[in-house]
């Protein structure tokens, strides 16, 4: 194909992700090293019958040219990156001089935002991840061992946790682990304690999350590996029953290698969208207990006042934490390419 | 797998397996059809402190309406609250998404699909990095510019953010679908005089539907399913069902409130059902198509 005809037809689509992808980027990454100007103030003197008083007001003719003049705001540099809403360099420099142990230390980071969303953003994400796998592996290896008119009904249902709304599949289950709600029930039933919840505590809450995370994307590493397993060598398979291998043996050695390349895809697509963790956190009203990155600048920009300097500090560093996720990808694809040409 | 002697499984096994599908099925379905037999109940049977029973029965449901099932949620929901107008902000928001993002990424996919030159790789590659970053992280730099062309809440910008948004995906699943139609159609159409455009109206069009649809129905469900954007972008007189729930959910003291809210969860879980229903087998092709082609 010419140039030319490349870039037209290129074009319309270029365009809206130059517009409203990396235009955004270039613009998120200037907010947040520019704060909004501060009013001006000015100090008038106010003589009346009592004597003469100092005021303090503010200038709004000075304040609203500053603004004019330079409507990017105030050059700060890193400053709203080392503040105490983000890495909060000060406090944890702080922390480490006070603190004796290592436990305390992290006690003490953890009541600073950044470290308490980092930490829940991490947990989430390398506990969904392998779990996610291994459940979407175990309903696929059972799945491939129904009847051949049971598997359409049965992949009928096991995509509904993924494709409905995450929004909607969390509420849904907040209500039902809600104290009065079935679940909630159950638990205070088998528990034996009448006044458990799971909204009171981190910890549950931290388990009811990672409990949806793995519900809600079991079924993409199912339907994935399922498809997989269609494409299993059957000689290799009863090759290795000839040679005496148990069942468990041949899922170990022969279909679990055969299913690799895909466990590493759904590896990267799950460690993508878990980083971004952010629906469940709404839904299940767990704000109290976990937050993460997305559910930070969220905050930042919901309020009443928008704070877009500290929401978009925030993107930047959680755009750098998908950076560092995604550097294995990046570095497989550009060797694929090598390999290819 | 063949039903030879040699793969025969034992009782035991048979049992384990099959009480594990059985396990996963109620794991998966039982919520949505409990909160779906639930949206017919008052508040104090969904959620009942006495008798967990009472969700099954609808014994208060029955005192208060005179029969064990009620429509009061979703007449709630859907007039009082005005939820039917989320419900036309989604349609339109979703059409014109759709829409869009099929006509722009068949352009771009099937133009990186036919063209050799390194550029395409990079583009490729600038597509998967779009992809994996988190929309929220976006809205930051959306908001002033926004604010200032009197751009904010509108649906029409939220449509074309969203379409760019999704771009990356749509590229990335068309290229791979466009690859396996085979360059020789078109090719030959130019020998005959067509030029690449008239090649792709008259040649690739025809035969790109299956790609298509696939691809139209995750375009779909992005923008369905999307809150981050669409809470953020929208005024409140033209907020989308997702971002109207949870604004449901922040005034729920008044009794029956949850219950509004309950029946707008079911209201728009019931298009995902028949979407699953109609087009099962493209869902599955099109969730695999990225992981066998690497």
């Amino acid at each position: 194909m010419k140039h030319r005809t490349f870039f037209w037809f290129f074009l319309p689509s270029g365009l809206a992700m130059l517009l409203f992808i990396a235009f955004p980027l270039v613009s998120v990454l200037t907010q947040s090293v520019f704060t909004p100007h501060e009013a001006v103030l000015m100090t008038v003197e106010n003589c009346g019958p009592f004597g003469c008083k100092e005021e303090t007001t503010i200038d709004q003719e000075a304040t609203a040219e500053l603004r004019d003049s330079n409507p990017l705001g105030k050059f700060v540099g890193a400053q709203i990156y080392l503040d105490r809403g983000h890495l909060a360099a000060a406090e944890v420099a702080e922390a480490w001089r006070s603190t004796d142990s290592v436990s305390a230390f992290f006690a003490e980071l953890s009541d600073l935002p950044f470290y308490s969303a980092l930490s829940f953003t991490l947990v989430f994400v390398f506990t969904v991840t392998p779990l996610t796998i291994v459940a979407g592996l175990m309903i696929a290896l059972a799945v491939n061992s129904l009847h051949r008119h049971l598997k359409g009904l049965v992949i009928f249902f096991s995509l509904l946790p993924m494709i409905v709304t995450p929004m909607v599949g969390s509420l849904i289950l907040f209500w039902m682990i809600d104290s009065r709600g079935v679940i909630g029930t159950a638990l205070q039933y088998i528990s034996g304690d009448p006044t458990l919840s799971l909204k009171a505590s981190t910890p549950l809450t931290w388990i009811t999350l990672i409990v949806y995370g793995i519900w809600h994307a079991a079924p993409f590493a199912f339907v994935v590996f399922y498809a997989g397993l269609q494409t299993l060598p059957q000689d290799q398979l009863e090759s290795a029953q000839i040679d005496g291998a148990t069942r468990w043996q041949r899922v170990k050695y022969v279909i679990v290698p055969h299913l690799m390349p895909l466990v590493t895809f759904v590896a990267l697509i799950q460690l993508m969208d878990n980083f971004r963790v952010f629906e469940p956190i709404i839904g299940f009203s767990a704000e109290a207990h976990a937050q993460s990155f997305s559910w930070i600048i969220f905050n930042d920009m919901h309020g009443e006042t928008q704070l877009l300097s500290s929401a978009s500090t925030t993107s930047v560093l959680t755009i750098l934490g998908v950076a560092i996720l995604l550097t294995p990808v990046l570095i497989r694809t550009w060797q694929d390419f090598k390999g290819k040409k | 797998m063949s039903d030879t002697v040699a793969t025969r499984r034992s009782l035991g096994l048979r049992l384990t397996v099959n009480g594990f599908v059985i396990f996963w099925l109620i794991l998966a379905a039982f919520p949505f059809l409990w909160t779906f037999w639930g949206s017919f109940k008052i508040e104090l049977d969904f959620f009942s402190i006495s008798d967990w029973t009472n969700a099954l029965t609808g014994a208060l449901t029955q005192e208060a309406h005179g029969s064990s099932f009620t429509g009061a949620g979703y007449e709630g929901a859907w007039i009082q609250e005005e939820f039917w107008k989320a419900g036309i902000n989604t349609t339109l928001v979703c059409i014109f998404v759709v829409i869009t993002s099929l006509t722009l990424g068949t352009l771009g996919g099937y133009a990186l699909s036919r063209s050799g030159y390194r550029y395409t790789f990079w583009l490729l590659i600038t597509a998967l990095i779009f992809r994996a970053l988190p929309p929220i992280t976006l809205v930051a730099g959306y908001l002033l510019p926004f604010f200032e062309w009197n751009l904010w809440g509108h649906l029409a910008t939220t449509v074309i953010v969203l379409v760019a948004l999704n771009q990356p995906f749509t590229l990335w699943m068309l290229h791979s679908f466009f690859q396996s139609i085979p360059k020789e159609l078109d090719e030959s159409a130019k020998v005959d005089g067509c030029t690449q455009f008239q090649a792709f109206r008259h040649v690739i069009i025809p035969v790109m539907w299956p790609g298509v649809i696939t691809t139209g129905l995750f375009s779909f469900l992005l923008a369905y399913n999307d809150f981050a954007i669409t809470s953020m972008l929208l005024s409140k007189e033209n907020q989308t069902m997702i971002p109207k729930i949870v604004s449901f959910m922040g005034t729920t003291q008044t009794e029956g409130n949850v219950m509004f809210a309950v029946a707008a969860v079911v209201s728009a879980t019931a298009p995902l059902f028949v979407l699953v229903m109609f087009f099962q087998r493209q869902i599955v092709s099109g969730l695999t198509a990225g992981a066998v082609k690497g």
